[in-house]
């Protein structure tokens, strides 16, 4: 075995970055100032790392790296493909973004109670599970990310976060039990555990109806993760209870991480060929839509709207895997980017306007817009981001879907994503027509933010605000990058050879 | 607790304990043992020695915060599979050094990683049975 | 013994539904802790089952002389039980914390994350 070249390390640099970072952080456990800087210093390492990382993945194809030079499909391997390099850039920029927010959101106490180290771990594990190629290592990193993710929601201890973190805690744990079940039937089954060699192996099984037995196991697994129709529950009972700044980065990428897991499997492991599953995809995926919509609708709290707005653009993703045609599951993928960026954007913007009105309640919150218009116009394209308003980035991934869905002569499909959009621009007009129109009755209470604290809310909320509404004006390069990637996840070839060597 | 025969005996019990953890994380390098157990063992004397003495004994024993101890290990494990960079390795490559008149094994970076996983396991399962005890 | 196993898997995972059926929390986290349980089972099953003959290679040996039991299951149960037990000490701390905050375990009482509408609607008042 050759040795591996200086570039080969950019496959694992954001997750080591994330893991010293973490560690670094934890030394420094009663210095919170120097947290701080470590964490931005690390996020800010990270999101360069995952984008040369990125580049290079557009440039070259599947990157590899075998750990402690064990090569696959023995030892555990590291492979980025556009859709995993990508989303690890994603989540190294949300986290930077997050840790500016969290100046003016969190305080000192939180700090000093671990806030940095724990978003450091979580995010180490998140980028863990998007750039793994080993199912077992996948779900080592899913424990990493729920460690780090109990351990924020838990910050401050008050009732309605520990009991939204049991719900969360149980949930999950179940879920990932599921999944390490599933795993250890597969590896009975194929008897390895690198996803490129179970891929070739499950394919020569004769005993189909094990696999899809394991297959369901998954689905069941990594839809409660994903918070998929019929188990999204526990999504809208927790995520609203923390600080806002870690719903935010909760809402945008913890939930992306079950839909990436599904993508994997389900293009990679268990192609989706026009069976019994790609009908439960397509059901589990108009029913999360329409649901996350109806529930946004009758929801007063805007943090559990936008928990709601959340779970709904789960299923716009699960409609692009369910058709499983390149323009569908591209499309899916766009829209993955698109609600990264709206759904940390929209929690930022939900506790900004906590920040200003004094509650989250609408029926409550009032007068915001008289208060600060500015903030309100920002609110305001989150909402018609979110909603799918032409041009921004919201539509164009609908569009897409739409046709798809039709070209696949599934129009009910179709349907369904019309008005889960349409069902989301009620609620959030809705929203702002109560919180931020309507006027208040009782003066507003005078926020105790400090100018500067208010200022590094409202940056990172603006700025990625502004950059989902751009990608819809844009969105060409996206939509280029979402299409190389889906052709990647269904020519897995690519990604089998550059994982096992290129004899296999 | 104040049991008089509990704080005569603990202070040799928690000695030997620690010491019998270093052993079996060294011996796991060849043997069964290793970092986790050897972690195990050093944070269930810590635990005894604070049934005897109180937690503020044990968070004076251990000098920095227990989650600085498990900080530290995550640092020498993750660290330890960075050294490979220097040699054009991929990560987590073990590399041993072994002089030729010596015969000396554990010199490594797979050792390296174990102590790390040893503070890591010790640093935070004594956080928890701080925390456990300090509640009541 | 592949049989016998698979009896006593199933066992644990009925004693885990039953768990998880119950409105006490503590008894579902007990639940979780079973299920880990015998998912360690399930995965040392799926190895295959061998009968005394450990996975060691005599000193001068570079590869094993005879059909030796797969470590490789062992190995990745090591790993999930380690994380079990971590998640799990959490778990049992954030019940014990919830209890003396809420002053309950029994789940249809657990409302303070997802007040009912009515509920919330005369907190407004």
């Amino acid at each position: 075995m050759n040795g591996a070249a200086l570039s080969d390390w950019l496959v694992v640099a954001p997750l080591v970055l994330g893991l010293v970072g973490s560690g670094l952080c934890a030394v420094f456990w009663w210095r919170p100032l120097a947290q701080t800087i470590i964490g931005f210093a690390t996020t800010i390492a990270m999101t360069v790392t995952a984008a040369m990382l990125f580049a290079r993945v557009l440039a070259g194809g599947p990157q590899v790296m075998a750990m402690g030079n064990w090569p696959a499909p023995f030892g555990i391997v590291f492979a980025a493909d556009t859709l995993g390099a990508g989303m690890a850039l994603l989540t190294a920029l949300v986290g930077v973004l997050t840790l500016i927010y969290s100046m003016g959101d969190q305080s000192e106490d939180f700090r000093r109670a671990g806030y940095t180290p724990l978003l450091l771990a979580m995010l180490a594990g998140v980028t863990g599970a998007f750039l793994t190629g080993d199912i077992f290592n996948l779900y080592v990193w899913f424990e990493v990310l729920l460690i780090g993710s109990f351990g924020l929601l838990v910050l401050g201890g008050r009732k309605d976060q520990l009991e939204g973190a049991l719900k969360y805690a149980v949930l999950n744990l179940l879920a990932t039990t599921i999944f390490l079940i599933a795993t250890g039937l597969l590896y009975g089954l194929v008897g390895t555990l690198n996803m490129a060699d179970i891929a070739v192996k499950v394919a020569a099984v004769e005993n189909r109806g094990l696999v899809n037995a394991i297959a369901a196991l998954y689905l069941m697994a990594f839809g409660m993760k994903a918070a998929a129709f019929p188990l999204f529950f526990w999504l809208p009972a927790s995520y609203h209870t923390p600080q806002p700044g870690v719903s935010a980065i909760f809402g945008g990428l913890l939930t992306k991480v079950g839909v990436y897991a599904l993508i994997r499997t389900f293009t990679l492991i268990f192609p989706l060929d026009g069976g019994i599953f790609n009908d439960l995809f397509m059901w589990i995926a108009a029913a999360t839509i329409l649901f996350g919509g109806m529930g946004a609708l009758v929801q007063t709290d805007l943090r559990r709207l936008v928990a709601f707005t959340v779970v709904g653009g789960i299923g716009y993703m699960l409609v692009g895997l369910a058709l499983t045609t390149h323009a569908a599951l591209s499309g899916g993928l766009f829209y993955m980017l698109h609600s990264v960026l709206i759904s940390t954007g929209l929690f930022m913007a939900v506790g900004v306007a906590g920040r200003i009105g004094g509650a989250f309640d609408t029926s409550v919150l009032a007068g915001i817009y008289r208060a600060t218009p500015a903030f309100a116009a920002i609110f305001l394209l989150g909402a018609f981001v979110v909603s799918g308003i032409p041009p921004l980035s919201g539509f164009w991934p609908k569009v897409v879907l739409v046709q798809a869905s039709i070209a696949a002569g599934q129009p009910w499909l179709a349907a369904a994503v019309l008005t889960g959009g349409f069902l989301t621009l009620l609620a959030v007009s809705k929203a702002f027509a109560l919180a931020f129109w309507r006027d208040s009755e009782a003066p507003l209470p005078v926020p105790e933010t400090s100018p500067r604290a208010f200022a590094s809310l409202m940056g990172p909320t603006a700025v990625i605000i502004v950059m989902a509404a751009m990608l819809g004006m844009f969105a060409e390069p996206a939509a280029r990058i979402a299409s190389a990637a889906a052709e990647e996840l269904l020519r897995p070839a690519a990604y089998v050879a550059a994982v096992l060597g290129d004899g296999a | 607790m104040s049991s008089l025969i509990l704080r005569t005996a603990v202070p040799l019990l928690v000695s030997l304990m620690v010491v019998f953890s270093i052993f079996v994380l060294f011996r796991g390098h060849n043997l069964p043992g290793g970092g986790f157990v050897g972690g195990l063992i050093a944070a269930s004397g810590l635990a005894v020695y604070m049934i005897a003495s109180g937690p503020a004994a044990v968070r004076r024993a251990l000098i920095i915060h227990p989650i600085g101890v498990a900080g530290i290990g995550i640092l020498a494990a993750a660290l330890s599979g960075v050294l490979a960079l220097f040699v054009g390795g991929p990560y987590l490559t073990g590399l041993w050094w072994l002089p030729d008149n010596i015969d000396i094994k554990i010199v490594a970076t797979p050792v390296i990683f174990d102590i790390g996983v040893y503070l890591t396991v010790v640093g935070s399962v004594a956080a928890i049975a701080l925390e456990l005890e300090e509640w009541r | 013994m592949e049989p016998l196993f698979a009896i006593v898997i199933g066992i644990m995972f009925a004693i885990t539904v039953f768990l998880f059926l119950s409105r006490s929390f503590v008894r579902i986290v007990l639940g979780i802790f079973m299920l880990s349980n015998a998912t360690h089972l399930l995965i040392f099953t799926a190895g295959r089952l061998t009968f005394e003959s450990p996975p060691l290679i005599p000193y001068d040996q570079s590869v094993p002389i005879e059909a030796i039991a797969n470590p490789l299951p062992q190995a990745l149960i090591l790993t999930a039980i380690v994380i079990s037990f971590a998640l799990f000490a959490f778990v049992l701390i954030l019940t014990y914390r919830a209890y003396q905050e809420l002053g309950t375990v029994d789940v249809d009482e657990m409302n303070a994350s997802e007040p009912r509408a009515a509920a919330s609607e005369e907190a407004a008042e």
